[in-house]
């Protein structure tokens, strides 16, 4: 039956006729009824009751806002037991409770000021977290170090797994890719001088240096410190670490330093692959389109290229590995409760991650250049 | 009571298999219309697969499960939406959406299946949380940030948004103190009275068994083992069932609950 809620005056004192389902299906067209009405009847006004069809805790919840719990508790004689029930219990809930009042917001321009010192606030503090984070797992690695029979290997064996060996299909591929790129670019730009023999310089040289060590750290950075934030993050969601922390366990022990330890193998191995894939890829990109054949190319190789640009490259990664499994792992240990965010500390985690392998290897790079290795 | 009651859940021959091992053998299991049944048995007899299995949540094995006569496998998305929506279900651990606060967890049904205006839901949700008995100072809280006989009110609020008919609860009074335990008790049985809901309840709760169930059906041994009346049920010649309902817990709950039933 469609409800309504009729103000009768024709009588006095006047009466407020209820009738109908009142339901959650009618819902909104009930609600404006009833906030017209409310101004239009007075304390003497009688309400009833006696059409009222079914009730829910909508409906419910309606009525007792329109007739307030007095008058309520005055015209319900008639009802049914268990409507009766169920509006004294919304009534004697909704009577204490009302919507919070929202604070008014503040100008755009305190709001903005108020964000950047929130900004950089943050960035002291994550440096600061970082630095103390390395500190630690430096402290506990230190320590555990001179105690064997304390190595955690098969999980330090399964993370290798996991971040090295996994990885590597996806690495050799894009750095085999990026080989015949840059071998490309090279040859267009050589063959004005007529110097398209030493695509080969460029190739090696690039790679053995920069791109290699570069291209993997930013893949793991993509791949690994993400992961490892989401693995503790929803551990830390979970209890899971204060679970580790009351059993007496370290939890840097336990989950940081096999992390670290596995992309402090695992990455320069990477690395390894990723050079050779990229020379590979400009070699092919040499036989097919500038006529220098495999054999030519390695030999030019042999004799152009020293073994210190392939150390150079090599030295670098394990201090990219080393940070991006840090900040993977803090990232993680910063999720706090909810779903929302794991997922805002592992995009926090690739973005820092990312950023610091870049700025550290434009330091070493000058470093380097300036040592004349 | 008759013999003609209305079944709004019908589960007939449902077997439950994880690989190899077997949770629930041919079962079956009635909830009728306007009823409040109890479903207990012991950790890990699969109170929660059948409660998964009956709102759908899992393909059986084998058997069906009929609700409001309608088998939910064969309907298609629409149909089986418009039953879904008559469910109220409150999961073990609340399952609140942690992206959203408790208020927007509430509203999120009303403003989709109910089509309210995001103020009216947020409004109505406020009701349903004070009704659940939450503190007013939590409903604009996210649930990462409650307790958890907070987070059980807040999910029996969101259960019951929609004033759903049939409504699940996973082991409803687990965590609350006892004074919110009997006041939860309490609700549910007016809700029932005045809405004429069904209620499938799994608890370990004795007080709950004893307050307030109408009927209570016990898993062992991978099927209902029986179901009925409390009174009928703890005769059972069964010595796990003797065990539950007699041993000092059970005689504890039984007698608490016959002197308060004195004193009304």
């Amino acid at each position: 039956m469609e409800p309504s809620a009729t103000l009768d005056t024709r009588q006095h004192p006047a009466r407020l006729l209820i009738a109908g389902d009142w339901t959650l299906a009618h819902y909104t067209s009930l609600k404006r009824d009833s906030e017209r009405l409310r101004d239009q009847y007075g304390a003497d006004t009688i309400a009833d009751l006696s059409q009222l069809g079914r009730l829910d805790t909508a409906g419910a919840s309606l009525l007792a806002e329109l007739l307030g719990a007095e008058r309520l508790s005055r015209c319900t004689d008639e009802l049914p037991e268990a409507s009766r029930a169920l509006l004294k219990t919304v009534y004697c809930s909704v009577q204490d409770y009302c919507i919070p009042i929202k604070e008014a917001e503040q100008p755009v321009l305190l709001q903005l000021l108020a964000r950047i010192g929130c900004a950089v606030d943050t960035l002291w503090q994550d440096t600061r977290q970082l630095l103390g984070f390395v500190g630690l797992i430096l402290a506990t690695l230190a320590t555990r170090l001179l105690q064997p029979h304390k190595w955690r290997v098969t999980p330090v064996v399964a993370h290798i797994e996991q971040t090295g060996l996994d990885a590597a299909p996806i690495v050799a591929l894009l750095t085999f890719l990026v080989g015949a790129v840059v071998a490309f670019l090279g040859a267009t730009v050589l063959a004005d001088f007529g110097a398209t023999v030493f695509t080969v310089d460029l190739v090696a040289f690039s790679f053995l240096r920069e791109f290699a060590v570069l291209l993997t750290a930013i893949l793991m950075a993509g791949r690994t410190a993400s992961a490892f934030t989401a693995q503790l993050g929803s551990m830390k969601a979970n209890e899971e670490i204060d679970a580790i922390r009351t059993l007496g366990l370290n939890p840097i022990e336990l989950l940081v330093v096999p992390r670290v330890l596995a992309l402090l193998i695992a990455l320069p191995l990477l690395t390894f692959v990723a050079m050779v894939c990229g020379i590979v890829g400009g070699a092919v990109v040499c036989a097919l389109s500038l006529d220098i054949p495999p054999a030519m190319f390695l030999s030019l190789l042999q004799s152009d290229i020293g073994v210190q640009h392939f150390l150079v490259g090599l030295l670098k990664a394990p201090f990219f590995a080393f940070l991006i499994a840090a900040i993977g792992c803090l990232e993680g240990f910063k999720v706090s409760g909810s779903a929302e965010s794991v997922g805002a500390h592992t995009t926090s985690a690739v973005v820092q991650s990312i950023f610091v392998v870049i700025v550290l290897d434009a330091v070493a790079a000058l470093f380097f250049m300036e040592m004349g290795w | 009571m008759s013999g003609a009651r209305e079944a709004v859940i019908e589960a007939r021959g449902l077997c439950n298999r994880f690989g190899s091992q077997s949770v629930h053998e041919q079962l079956d299991l009635d909830l009728y219309r306007g009823e409040i049944l109890a479903v207990v048995g012991g950790s890990g007899s699969g109170k929660s697969v059948l409660l998964r299995s009956i709102v759908g949540l899992r393909r059986p094995n084998e058997g069906r499960v009929k609700v409001f006569g309608q088998d939910l496998a064969t309907l298609n998305d629409d149909q089986r939406s418009q039953v879904e929506r008559r469910f109220g279900v409150l999961f073990q651990k609340g399952a609140l959406f942690s992206s959203l606060t408790v208020t927007e967890n509430v509203a999120l049904p009303l403003i989709e299946h109910a089509g309210l205006s995001r103020a009216d839901a947020e409004h109505l949700a406020g009701v349903k949380l004070a009704l659940a008995g939450l503190p007013i100072s939590a409903a604009d809280k996210y649930p990462a940030s409650l307790s958890g006989g907070m987070i059980k009110r807040a999910a029996l609020a969101r259960a019951l948004a929609l004033d759903p008919d049939i409504l699940f609860l996973d082991e409803p009074t687990a965590g609350l103190d006892p004074i919110g335990a009997a006041a939860f008790d309490q609700l549910i049985l007016t809700l029932r009275d005045a809405l004429g809901l069904s209620v499938f309840l799994i608890t370990h709760d004795l007080d709950t068994l004893y307050t307030i169930t109408d009927r209570v059906a016990v898993l062992s041994q991978k099927k209902v083992l029986v179901a009925g009346p409390l009174a009928e049920v703890e005769r059972t010649d069964d010595p796990w069932i003797h065990e539950y309902f007699h041993g000092p817990r059970g005689r504890a709950a039984e007698q608490a609950a016959a002197s308060a039933g004195q004193e009304h």
